[in-house]
């Protein structure tokens, strides 16, 4: 009798999955790896693997809407003489003209103001339209100094030195030739069309002696008013936070590999650095192993969402968040209304990445003249307080519930995790028990 | 006044061995347009860091001596002239005006500068007008390796040697070297010199005093342009 071999379900390889398989595809015939925008969209441990123990018999509530839940927060009370007080713990991340088209720079600022926060300029220099929109503007300082001028230094109400960033530490960038319109290459005094290839270290420092030497120039050069920030890509936040503190940083800026980028190779975003989530508790032990918990104060990016995110985050140490992606979206970016336009790009509305190529159907990431009449500054502005808002009463929220008339009272006591990689990360218990895996060690 | 805030000559005199660098950069500061005190002495800066820093008036300040790293950064209209050697990153993202070095320079001289002119008198060190964005710089002496690294635009004269990797990665600066090259960085050649580079080199030369040599002396260096616009074929040259 004949052996019968039934048919099998053909069976896709984890490793070699369709992604995986099209790269190689998209590499080979190339000869280039892909550049995108955006952070990493791998599944990391995240802020969702926390949850927060609001009160019951041992902590006693606040009453929403009725009792007061501060939101406010002071940055660069340690050496400026002009400290930023900003009314939510929420700021806008520094994010290029450039990249962003002038309107969204606008829009940015009239959002950031209208919710009582910052925004930040980014490598390209400073624009008027953001100057002229944000109550209070943080004026990055970068490896590049594309644009960069001791007026506008002067015109900035903080300095922020960026060393790295969240989805590239130690890389530099890339802006490719399409974006570089007139006024972009004025701005970063380059021939037109061609790319712009940013350093990933500053020309004039190499270690943090000598960063102290330059933050005490940027200082004589501001007359010790602003407050001067040292963002870090989150890679070995203990150290380099310590050593922020140690050149003489106000504020300490900790990016999480969540955190976005105009344009960096995908196998870079995807496999540098390490999650936001992660990084907070080394930075804030750095801190606290200085005596400078609160007095440096620190700003964590990379991945904020919404109200619970913030929470988590102060809760676990830190004094304000940042967010760029969540901005952009609030904005419009990736909006379905434009998933026509995506399509041609052979993408969808919430994938689409490829900043850098200057096609963006939002009119957010692109210097096109036709598209960024897509985007009114006062309308996108309006979204983002709104968003900016939301995120603020959903926090105040949570604080309530945990009996906190501050969002800054939060702790790590509040917080216990859904997951084990997750409670060795924050540094809280894993639900239902109080181990605290990793304690006593990173 | 304190007494070594004097008035010598025309000059107003700032002595850093009794008086701060805080003064002394705040009333570099406070002067606005139309200022009489636009003649400065500062005394004694052994090797001080950040001295006259951001300075945005068209005064003149003759330092006495040796200072640390960023002396005249980010100056924008003034002509300082340090009497010793700099530290590193001597006239960093100048704007405009004119500094001179009578002595040596250390690392990244000139670095991210925007505008205006940078004379050394000695030798330069490494990385000497790194990231240069418009900047003019002219040394005497010789120059260290790295320098001139993704240097946008702007003019470096070098009547001595250049060490190793001049050029690295340039874009559309102009390097004129008199003295032997240790090696061109990744995407810099030398160029012929045409009429209007031997013109633009003698002005150049005439703006920092130099009359001991002639533009034909130098060989030119600049950007192949092959790192312009990214091309797998020339993944080799990173």
């Amino acid at each position: 009798m004949a052996y019968h071999n039934p048919p099998t379900t053909p069976r896709r390889s984890a490793t070699f999955d369709d992604y995986t398989l099209s790269e190689i595809r998209r590499a080979a015939a190339t000869g280039i790896y892909d550049i995108r925008g955006g952070g990493a969209k791998r599944k990391l441990p995240h802020f969702d693997d926390l949850l927060f123990l609001g009160a019951s018999i041992s902590r006693y509530p606040l009453e929403g809407y009725r009792e007061r839940c501060d939101t406010s927060v002071v940055l660069g009370s340690r050496h400026a003489k002009k400290p930023i007080e900003l009314k939510i713990p929420i700021t806008i991340a520094g994010m290029s003209f450039g990249s962003l088209s002038g309107p969204a720079k606008e829009a940015l600022g009239r959002g950031a103001t209208l919710a009582g926060t910052s925004t930040t300029t980014g490598d390209g220099g400073m624009t008027e339209e953001e100057r002229g929109h944000s109550k209070t503007l943080v004026y990055q300082y970068l490896p590049s100094r594309y644009g960069m001028n001791p007026r506008d230094l002067r015109r900035a109400d903080a300095i922020e030195v960026v060393v790295g960033q969240g989805a590239k530490p130690g890389g530099g960038g890339m802006l490719l030739g399409q974006k570089i319109s007139d006024r972009v290459a004025e701005m970063r005094t380059l021939p037109k069309g061609i790319d712009q290839r940013s350093a990933s270290r500053h020309p004039d420092w190499t270690g943090p002696d000598d960063l102290e030497i330059k933050i005490l120039e940027l200082r004589e050069i501001t007359d010790w008013e602003k407050p001067i920030y040292v963002k870090v890509g989150g890679a070995r936040p203990y150290y380099d936070t310590a050593l922020a503190v140690k050149a003489g940083a106000d504020v300490v800026v900790v990016d999480g590999m969540q955190g976005g980028t105009a344009a960096t190779q995908e196998v870079f975003i995807e496999n540098v650095g390490q999650p936001t989530l992660a990084c907070i508790r080394p930075a804030v032990q750095a801190l606290q192993d200085l005596g400078m918990h609160r007095k440096v104060q620190l700003i964590v990016s990379g991945g904020i969402r919404n109200g619970a995110d913030v929470a988590k985050a102060l809760a676990l140490g830190v004094d304000a968040v940042s967010i760029g992606t969540a901005a952009l979206v609030a904005l419009g970016d990736n909006d379905p209304r434009w998933e026509a336009d995506y399509n041609a790009l052979g993408t969808t509305a919430g994938a689409y990445d490829d900043w850098h190529e200057g096609r963006d159907p939002a009119g957010i990431t692109t210097q096109d003249p036709e598209l960024m009449k897509r985007i009114d500054p006062i309308a996108a502005g309006r979204r983002l307080a709104n968003y900016l808002k939301v995120m603020t009463l959903e926090a105040q929220t949570i604080a309530r519930a945990c009996g906190k008339n501050s969002l800054h009272n939060l702790e790590p006591e509040d917080l216990v995790a859904l997951t084990i990689e997750a409670a060795a990360m924050a540094g809280v218990p894993l639900a239902g028990t109080n181990w605290i895996p990793g304690k006593n060690g990173f | 006044m304190p007494k070594a805030q004097r008035e010598q000559g025309h000059a107003r005199v700032f002595d850093l061995g009794q008086q701060s660098l805080r003064e002394l950069n705040q009333a570099l500061h406070d002067l606005g347009p139309g200022s009489n005190e636009t003649a400065w002495e500062v005394l004694n800066p052994k090797g001080s860091h950040s001295v006259a820093v951001g300075v945005d008036q068209p005064i003149s300040i003759d330092v006495r001596g040796s200072v640390g790293y960023y002396c005249a950064g980010m100056n924008d209209g003034g002509t300082i002239t340090v009497h010793g050697s700099a530290g590193p990153g001597v006239g960093e993202n100048m704007m405009s005006g004119q500094i001179v070095v009578k002595g040596d320079a250390s690392q990244y001289a000139g670095a991210t500068g925007r505008g205006g002119l940078l004379v050394i008198e000695g030798n330069a060190s490494s990385r000497c007008g790194i990231s240069m964005k418009g900047i003019d710089i002219v040394v005497r002496g010789n120059i260290g390796h790295m320098s001139a690294f993704m240097a946008q635009s702007g003019n470096l004269v070098v009547l001595g040697d250049a060490g190793d990797a001049l050029g690295d990665s340039i874009y559309e600066a102009r390097l004129f070297v008199r003295g032997k090259v240790e090696s061109l960085g990744a995407d810099c050649i030398a160029k012929e010199m045409r009429p209007e580079h031997i013109e633009l080199l003698q002005g150049l030369l005439d703006r920092a005093g130099i009359t001991d040599v002639k533009p034909s002396e130098f060989k030119r260096y600049g950007s192949a342009r092959k790192l312009y616009n990214f091309n797998i074929d020339n993944a080799d040259a990173y």
